[in-house]
């Protein structure tokens, strides 16, 4: 019996045990499932899975940058001996151009004769250069394939251009995303932080104390009201507002953004800090009175230096709120894909393009792992974040 | 007044006025939806389908939906997050392998909602094959409340007096009786107020569901747990950003973020009401 | 002369008549000891002369507060002012977190002096007269969270000493330190009357027979006598009094 029940509790223990590994298991399944899917993007062509460039068997030319190809492909470049090859001019050719120059009957009903067709196209136009699928390719083919330089982790973070649907080249360059969310969420923070700081101290230092037992239960349900419904506040209030404010064309800009996104953080951020100040031992503040010193000195040169790591926790944990809502940023921003150059114009944040994209990109396609791997950078942030407040959090219990 | 009057009446002034203005703008959002909220509800908003391209009717499927969906996530997400949170604060010592959970579900607390979105698309609807279904939306919104849930759970079992446990370990009772008769009971209140506040979190989350559940307009109530649902968030969402008709769907816009807003007022009174009326029972 | 003065002080925390009726007075440079069972109110009515209760919510005062003869409620004083002029010691020790000398230095600095010279004398002279000099002049930059629970106290006293109170009243002192450390201070309070007026509250009936001119019992928040201490002692008048000092209850 006795021998029993002890079985029971360590198997109870053990149910315990496997619930509690669950949180860290998640998060590395989130790890691996971002990677999965996003580290795809890197360290292949920038073509779409089965496309190649191909040219003539003659043409020395052997490497394209995406950057090339894209100017190739709109014209700006539009000879080989800008791109270092011969003195020829450019002929663009895609599978939507065959038409152009084979007749349906040379191809056949069911285009059997395309591959033949494609090889005669390259022997003749020696200054070709083909988007085509490798499904077509002959087997003997007559020209070599150009191999297009990999789309690297640098030209992803920092590339200005965020194209992913473009023909033939896609561009993911997610610098404008991480310009516009920085701009979003310091504007927001340039907002929510002295209010909701001062906000805390009201409550925590001035109010009587009935007052603040009012206010603050308040104030964080208000926390609790969902993002959508700040989100729609901000499109048929502070949209218009930020629009005939400024005498903008469209409202739908960072300041929108930011004036949202801080709002909404205020709730958060009061709380916080007013916990962090109420750590704060009574005692001390009251050797501080007795000194003579008046609550504001008190508050200055006690309560707050105190409760300095509590509040920057809270600060930095807003900061990654910020960085990672998504609903209110997604409606109220305008979502265009130029790198922000102020407040008053329209942009994009990281998770609102994945929130904006991911539905309408192909799955496992190249748009699809871009989003992915735009979901890695997010994590990264938190993670960082997430240090970062173990760390000072760390550092006020020495 | 001396200059550190001076100072203090000025500095605690501004205080004054800023948190006014603070709780004022706070209010003011939440008062003009609700009032234009309220002059929506009517008893066939909240028991109509949508109807003319969601101008008119209700808003059933959404509620349905949402309902499923916080069923759905706290049939996972509570029991898990209770048990982990007893194992963290009755059963772990300040070990290595305290500090690492502890950083994890801080680590989970901390990641952004779409995040949770894109894992959730990519383990629940392909990695197993649920597709778009409210049981993987379930499991995404589950997954992202844990966190919440493991920490009210730790804070409420923190709170019991350390003299409880000793006594009842003194009495001869083991370790797992102790829980279950001495700390649970009395623990109880502020679990149950814990999870019906997440509760409100989950009603109103979207970026998670997006990819992994919600559908923008379905005519049908789900049958099962592999259906899509709507889902009040979602709903508000689609009527304020891409509504065929955005002008006429309004109305319907105010109604969904009034009734998100009650839930979550709901849920906040509930929790109160729980923690008052259950704590005098353990009280007695 | 009167250093300082209750008169028919009643003191209510909300409905809770805390102190009933008290009146008391202080002759400068004399040690008053006020004892009493927990909770019969001493803690509350040394708060009353530094106006530390109002720092409470709910709280009434009726009756008259007076020291160097003038009402610290009169709706004219400023409450800072009165602090600065009346030192606290408090139960248990509370140093900031901050240097030894930053402690000190800190109700000069709150009042506006801020000159390095004037700092480093006042610190050196209030520490010499706590009787710690000795022990921190070579670490005055090492934070006071390090020094020993009875070191932290002399501190709190050392600064209390830097604004050069009129009056400094401390609440249970001693009770949270060693023999050793207790007895430095019950030293420190001897040579510290010379100087000062002092309202101290101990449960300690020994110390309050060491150090003190005049004890007060207080019971139920009603003061039951007030006299020297050692007629207090050897021949209480009230028959609660003696009970008390012969230990039967409290
Ligand atoms: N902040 C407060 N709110 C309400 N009642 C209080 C408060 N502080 C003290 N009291 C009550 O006032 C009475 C006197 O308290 P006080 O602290 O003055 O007693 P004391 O004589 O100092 O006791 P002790 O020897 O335990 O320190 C007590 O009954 C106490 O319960
Ligand atoms: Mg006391």
């Amino acid at each position: 019996m006795k021998r029993f029940r002890r079985l029971f509790e360590k198997f109870i223990e053990g149910i315990l045990l496997s619930s509690s590994t669950i949180t860290s298991l998640t998060v590395i399944l989130i790890v691996l499932f971002l990677f999965r899917e996003g580290l795809g993007i890197f360290n292949r062509s920038p073509l779409e899975h089965n496309f190649i460039i191909a040219v003539s068997k003659q043409n020395p030319v052997q490497d394209l940058s995406s950057d090339q190809l894209k100017a190739i492909f709109n014209q700006d470049i539009t000879n080989w001996s800008q791109v270092g090859g011969k003195n020829d001019s450019i002929i663009l050719f895609t599978v939507n151009d065959i038409t152009n120059y084979f007749t349906e009957e040379e191809l056949g009903a069911s285009l059997e004769y395309l591959p033949q067709k494609l090889n005669e196209f390259i022997v003749s136009h020696p200054g070709a250069l083909m988007h085509i699928s490798d499904k077509n390719l002959p087997s003997d083919f007559q020209g070599h394939t150009i191999h297009v330089k990999n789309i690297s982790v640098k030209d992803f973070l920092f590339g200005k251009q965020w194209y992913p649907t473009s023909e033939p080249i896609p561009s993911f360059g997610i610098w404008p995303m991480i310009i516009g969310t920085f701009l979003v969420t310091l504007g927001a923070l340039l907002i929510a932080l002295p209010l909701g700081l001062a906000t805390a101290l009201f409550l925590a230092e001035v109010a009587d104390i009935r007052l603040r037992n009012i206010v603050k239960p308040l104030v964080e349900l208000l926390a609790g009201i969902p993002s959508v419904v700040y989100g729609f506040f901000g499109l048929i209030v502070i949209v218009p507002m930020v629009q005939s404010t400024f005498k903008l064309d469209v409202g739908e800009t960072v300041l929108a953004g930011s004036l949202v996104l801080g709002i909404m953080a205020l709730p958060t951020i009061v709380t916080i800090a007013e916990d962090a100040l109420r750590t704060t031992p009574r005692s001390l503040k009251e050797a501080s009175l007795a000194l003579g010193a008046t609550r504001w000195q008190t508050l200055r040169r006690v309560t707050i230096p105190y409760a300095k790591s509590g509040i920057s926790a809270a600060i930095i944990l807003g900061i990654g709120r910020a960085i990672g809502e998504t609903m209110a940023v997604l409606m109220v921003t305008g979502n265009a894909s130029n790198v922000p150059h102020s407040f008053l114009v329209p942009a994009r944040t990281l998770p609102a393009t994945i929130a904006a994209e991911l539905g309408e990109a192909p799955y496992g396609g190249l748009h699809f792992k871009a989003l992915f791997a735009l979901g890695i950078v997010l994590f990264l942030f938190t993670i960082m974040i997430n240090l970062t407040v173990a760390y000072v959090r760390n550092k006020e219990r020495k | 007044m001396t200059r550190k009057q001076l100072s203090q009446y000025i500095a605690f002034s501004s205080f004054t006025i800023i948190s006014l203005v603070v709780v004022g703008i706070l209010f003011v959002i939440l008062g003009f939806i609700i009032v234009r909220g309220a002059s929506v509800i009517s008893w066939e908003f909240i028991t109509g389908m949508p109807e003319e391209g969601m101008t008119k009717g209700g808003i059933l499927p959404a509620i349905v939906g949402t309902g499923c969906l916080i069923l759905g996530s706290m049939i996972f997400a509570f029991p898990v997050g209770v048990l982990s949170g007893i194992y963290m604060n009755e059963y772990l010592s300040d070990n290595w392998f305290r500090r690492f959970i502890d950083f994890m579900t801080n680590n989970l607390a901390g990641v952004p909602s779409i995040v949770f979105g894109l894992f959730g698309m990519a383990l629940f609807v392909n990695y197993l094959g649920f597709g778009d279904s409210i049981i993987a939306g379930s499991m995404t919104l589950g997954l992202l409340t844990l966190p919440v849930i493991i920490r009210t759970t730790e804070e409420a079992l923190k709170s019991v007096d350390d003299s409880l446990r000793t006594g009842s370990l003194a009495l001869g009772a083991t370790k797992l009786q102790t829980i279950r008769k001495v700390v649970l009971p009395v623990a109880f209140p502020n679990i149950i107020t814990g999870l019906i506040l997440s509760i409100g979190r989950v009603s109103g989350e979207t970026a998670p569901i997006l990819f992994t559940v919600a559908a923008y307009f379905l005519p049908n109530l789900p049958h099962s747990i592999y259906d899509q649902v709507m889902a009040l968030p979602y709903h508000l969402y689609v009527l304020a950003t891409s509504g065929t008709n955005m002008e006429e769907s309004r109305p319907m816009a105010y109604g969904t973020a009034f009734v998100l807003i009650v839930i979550v007022l709901l849920m906040n009174l509930l929790a109160n009401f729980l923690r008052k009326a259950l704590g005098k029972r353990v009280k007695m | 002369m009167i250093q300082a003065e209750a008169k028919n002080v009643n003191f209510y925390y909300g409905d809770f008549h805390a102190l009933k009726d008290i009146s008391m007075t202080f002759e400068p440079s004399s040690v008053t000891a006020l004892i009493g069972p927990s909770g019969c109110g001493k803690s509350t009515f040394l708060r009353l002369f530094n106006r530390m209760n109002e720092l409470i919510g709910n709280t009434r005062l009726e009756g008259l507060v007076t020291v160097d003869g003038k009402n610290i409620y009169d709706k004219d004083v400023q409450v800072d002012e009165i602090r600065k002029r009346i030192g606290m010691v408090f139960q248990k020790p509370n140093p900031f977190p901050k240097s030894i000398f930053e402690n000190v230095a800190y109700g000069l600095r709150v009042n506006g002096i801020n000159k390095k010279s004037i700092l480093d004398e006042v610190v050196e002279s209030s520490l010499k007269k706590a009787a710690l000099w000795e022990e921190v002049k070579d670490n005055l930059k090492k934070s006071a969270m390090a020094l020993s629970g009875g070191q932290q106290q002399r501190l709190c006293i050392a600064r209390a000493l830097a604004v050069e109170p009129h009056l400094l009243l401390m609440d249970e002192p001693a009770s949270a330190l060693d023999p050793i450390s207790t007895a430095k201070v019950e030293d420190l309070i001897f040579e510290l009357k010379k100087q000062y007026t002092i309202i101290i509250v101990t449960h300690n009936l020994q110390q309050a027979g060491r150090i003190s001119d005049y004890t007060g019992f207080f019971y139920l928040g009603s003061l039951i006598e007030h006299d020297k201490t050692q007629k207090m002692f050897l021949n209480p008048a009230d028959e609660r009094t003696q009970s008390y000092i012969t230990g039967r209850f409290g």
